[in-house]
């Protein structure tokens, strides 16, 4: 295809140069080739999904204010992971003078925790829900910034929903850990916490796992 | 007689219109590309409905593999215009007594992630090939006896104080080497985590009978 013939006998023997009229065809296979050779390896190597994240904060470790704020007991939830992808519950404080509370044991399925959650948290979950189709239908105009921070005021003036307390057993997987964080999102969870399981919890725990699920009276 | 001689020709398809194209797509590819980073590990992440990307520079990198090792990477891919990678292996090499050669310390910015004990990142350095180099890949120590997963982490934040953290953990990992992490993290004035997933939509609407 790459044809630049140079016609040398005909011009030395008329003595007269004929500009011979070609068309400038290049061949471009080579070029065709390396062409696509490059792009099969950048289609190939492009990563297009960008790995996700999910932020936690957590408070500060060694500046804890003095004066915190009395949780109310009815608002407390809390939630204990334990082995193989098991999920403990129970409602309110530990009173150390009553029986310990009975602890329900479900799982990370549609009708697991999430049940629980939404059961809990319904009345801010229902408004941000229907802010959220208001938006995508068109009947409320604002812009996306203003509806992350909408929702953010909702879920701090929010009295009613739980307060949800995320406890860990030990052989609890990771994937258990950020899966529970991940129905907090669902759920709109306003207020949830990261704390480690006391020493009431911990017998609840044995007990439960030995089969008669917290009845037991508190021992001081 | 009546016959017509066609001129014999070679068939020739203008390729103008394909190369255009071609060309368009590859410098569209490669103006997009941004290289998957290379990970000392397979790890599983756990999925979430999280839709926020990962910071693109100024992070650390902690890997948490399925058998509970942790590995460390830090200005790597966009970010390696800080510079900072060698500066941090140089300043654990002083704490530790090891001393790297400028060679090593230029072959260690252009690294990936790693997993050994300080003493072993010499020889993970100068290893001749990458099966080798998998093999020294043990974890780093984040005993509260030998915890150097702290001294990395603080040394790259005195070189460059914006640093975030991205805690990358195999669905299957411990959770208590995880809580353990975040622990020393938080040690380290680190409260804020990116924990890295991948992203699963879930649409939940409120049960009528709730």
């Amino acid at each position: 295809m790459a044809e630049i013939i140079q016609d040398e006998g005909a011009g030395k023997k008329k003595g007269k140069r004929r500009a011979k009229k070609h068309s400038t065809h290049i061949d471009m296979t080579p070029m065709v080739d390396l062409a696509c050779l490059l792009l099969t390896f950048f289609m190939l190597t492009t990563a297009f999904s960008k790995p996700k994240v999910m932020e936690i904060i957590l408070p500060e470790k060694n500046n804890v204010p003095k004066n915190q704020p009395e949780v109310a007991g009815w608002r407390v939830l809390n939630i204990i992971l334990t082995d193989n992808d098991k999920v403990l519950w129970y409602n309110g404080k530990i009173d150390p003078k009553k029986p310990l509370p009975v602890l329900t044991e479900t799982d990370f399925s549609k009708d697991g925790i999430r049940k629980v959650l939404l059961q809990r948290n319904k009345a801010l979950f229902e408004r941000i829900d229907s802010l959220n189709t208001g938006v995508t239908e068109g009947k409320i105009e604002l812009p996306r910034d203003s509806v992350s921070a909408e929702i953010k005021r909702m879920k701090k003036e929010d009295k009613v929903g739980p307060i949800v307390l995320i406890k860990a057993d030990e052989n609890v997987k990771y994937g258990d850990f950020v899966d529970i964080i991940d129905e907090m999102a669902i759920c709109n969870i306003a207020r949830y916490s990261i704390v480690d399981l006391n020493s009431y919890e911990k017998k609840m725990i044995a007990d439960y796992k030995a089969g008669k699920s917290g009845t037991a009276p508190a021992t001081k | 007689m009546g016959k017509i001689k066609l001129p014999v020709k070679t068939p020739r398809i203008d390729m103008t219109p394909m190369v255009d194209l071609f060309f368009l797509l590859l410098t569209f590819f490669m103006l997009t590309t941004t290289f998957r980073p290379q990970e000392a590990v397979q790890v599983d992440t756990p999925k979430s409905i999280s839709e926020t990307t990962t910071p693109e520079r100024h992070i650390i990198t902690i890997l948490i593999s399925k058998d509970n090792k942790v590995y460390y990477n830090v200005d790597q891919g966009i970010d390696t215009s800080e510079h900072i990678r060698g500066k941090v292996l140089q300043a654990m090499g002083s704490q530790y007594k090891i001393r790297f050669t400028p060679e090593e310390i230029k072959k260690f910015e252009g690294m990936a992630s790693f997993g050994m004990p300080i003493t072993q990142v010499k020889a993970w350095i100068d290893a001749p090939d990458q099966s080798a180099r998998e093999k020294m890949q043990v974890g780093i120590p984040i005993d509260s006896t030998d915890n150097q997963l702290t001294m990395w982490i603080r040394w790259a934040r005195s070189y460059n104080s914006n640093l975030e953290v991205a805690v990358k953990g195999d669905a299957g990992a411990d959770y208590k080497v995880v809580k353990k992490v975040m622990d020393i993290l938080q040690d380290n004035n680190v409260n804020k985590f990116n924990l890295t997933t991948t992203l699963e939509k879930v649409t939940v609407k409120m049960d009528k009978n709730l």
